[in-house]
């Protein structure tokens, strides 16, 4: 019940674009087609399902304060986490790569439909940030995979929802200096509204 | 391509100034022609989450200039040294390296600063921003040009972010720097005259929108129109 209270608390309530601002850059540069916003969006609830359990394992056993004591006593008072940004930013790009690799070799379709979203995701402030919260606020391996299931999801909703309000703006009529970028801010601003309405459910 | 153009260019303007009119330009352009927010549409990600309050968006600006110049500056030194195919590796290692930095100088001499900013600071490594200009100017330019050119694109950034945090903190708090700007207003006019504060601006929505009206007059002055 936890976990799920947890899930349904990052995919609405802490929703990582219009709660953190995180991920905005691929967000307003990939939201001009559903189709193409879909594809992101799954690849970025793939990618952060992944990363954070794992930036987990690294953070318990490696980088905390005291985390390498299993390997003797001397070891016992060592602090890596100042290591922190720089071994997250290489488990994810690490993964990203491998990841690539692997959906090319195992699901061509799914390859296609991704492809070129991967590479991106490496830079995607949505998948540093959500291990980096991970990291922040003490989660056990199971509410990290669910937190980065469930933040990834929660970018997926927005994303192709914008998509969806952009692809009916084309036929409107924007003043010149707002089109593009800053009808687009205006917009995520009122969605942003809508969100906070999930935000005075307790759970 | 464009990289070798560029290379040969530099090379004839030898005994160029210090600061040639070119030079002047690479830090310039970025603050309003081609601001890598309004125009370019870079680095959006942390430039609103830290933007309620003017002090944390200082620190904030400080700390993106400082990297962006210095992460120029490296991979400026290093370009005929990295491998085209692991040159993404390269430029993020560097770049969380001197965050990592600028991390570690505030955990020790502003520790409140500090806990304000939590993520957001190691979030500059994925400032699309630094990575941007890395990608398209340091890899094939000279370093005092490239340190040029990242000082006007954190600058540009920087200005952007402070103007949205100066009217977030003034109409979402009624203050800037912490100063109590609304009580002193109202206390002028009597006991019965109060300001009020809008919570919005406060919350992320408030963020987005100062920043998409920002957007509208700086495009309309510019005449930058996208499609």
């Amino acid at each position: 019940m936890e976990l799920f209270n947890l899930a349904i608390r990052s995919i609405f309530i802490d929703n990582m674009v219009f709660a953190y601002f995180l991920g905005m850059c691929s967000f307003l540069a990939v939201s001009k087609k559903v189709s193409t916003a879909l594809g992101l969006g799954a690849a970025v609830i793939f990618v952060l399902t992944i990363t954070v359990p794992l930036n987990w394992l690294l953070n318990e056993f490696i980088l905390k304060e005291g985390a390498l004591a299993f390997l003797g006593e001397s070891f016992a008072t060592i602090d890596l986490t100042f290591l922190r940004f720089i071994m997250f930013i290489a488990i994810i790009a690490a993964m990203v790569q491998l990841v690539e690799m692997v959906v090319e070799k195992f699901a061509p379709a799914l390859y296609g439909a991704l492809g070129i979203f991967l590479p991106l995701i490496a830079v995607n402030c949505a998948i540093l940030g959500g291990s980096l919260f991970m990291a922040q606020r003490d989660y056990t391996l199971a509410e990290a995979a669910v937190y980065g299931f469930g933040s990834g999801t929660g970018f997926f909703l927005a994303i192709v929802a914008l998509a969806a309000i952009r692809e009916k703006l084309k036929y409107s009529n924007v003043p010149n200096g707002l089109k593009g970028l800053g009808i687009t801010m205006l917009i995520t601003g009122l969605m942003g509204v809508a969100f906070m309405s999930f935000m005075g459910i307790d759970l | 391509m464009s990289t070798e153009t560029a290379e040969k260019e530099v090379a004839v303007k030898d005994a160029e100034d210090l600061f040639s009119k070119r030079r002047k330009k690479l830090i310039t352009d970025p603050l309003v022609d081609d601001n890598p927010i309004t125009i370019q549409v870079l680095g959006i990600c942390s430039a609103l989450a830290v933007t309620t309050q003017m002090q944390p968006t200082l620190v904030m600006a400080l700390s993106v200039i400082f990297v962006m110049v210095m992460a120029n500056l490296s991979i400026s030194l290093l370009r005929n040294k990295i491998p085209t195919r692991v040159r993404i590796i390269v430029q993020l290692a560097v770049v969380a390296s001197l965050v990592t930095l600028v991390n570690e100088v505030l955990k020790a001499f502003a520790f409140d600063m500090y806990k304000e900013l939590s993520v957001f600071v190691g979030l500059i490594i994925t400032n699309c921003i630094v990575m941007g200009r890395l990608e398209a100017y340091a890899l094939g330019n000279k370093p005092y040009d490239s340190v040029l050119d990242g000082f006007g694109s954190a600058l540009g950034y920087s200005w952007i972010i402070l103007t949205v945090a100066f009217f977030r903190e003034l109409w979402g708090s009624g203050s800037l720097f912490g100063i109590p700007i609304f009580d002193g207003i109202s206390s002028l006019f009597g006991d019965d005259f109060q300001l009020a504060t809008n919570g919005l601006m406060v919350s992320p929505v408030g963020a987005f929108i100062i920043l998409g009206l920002l957007i509208w007059v700086q495009r309309s002055k510019t005449g930058y129109v996208e499609h």
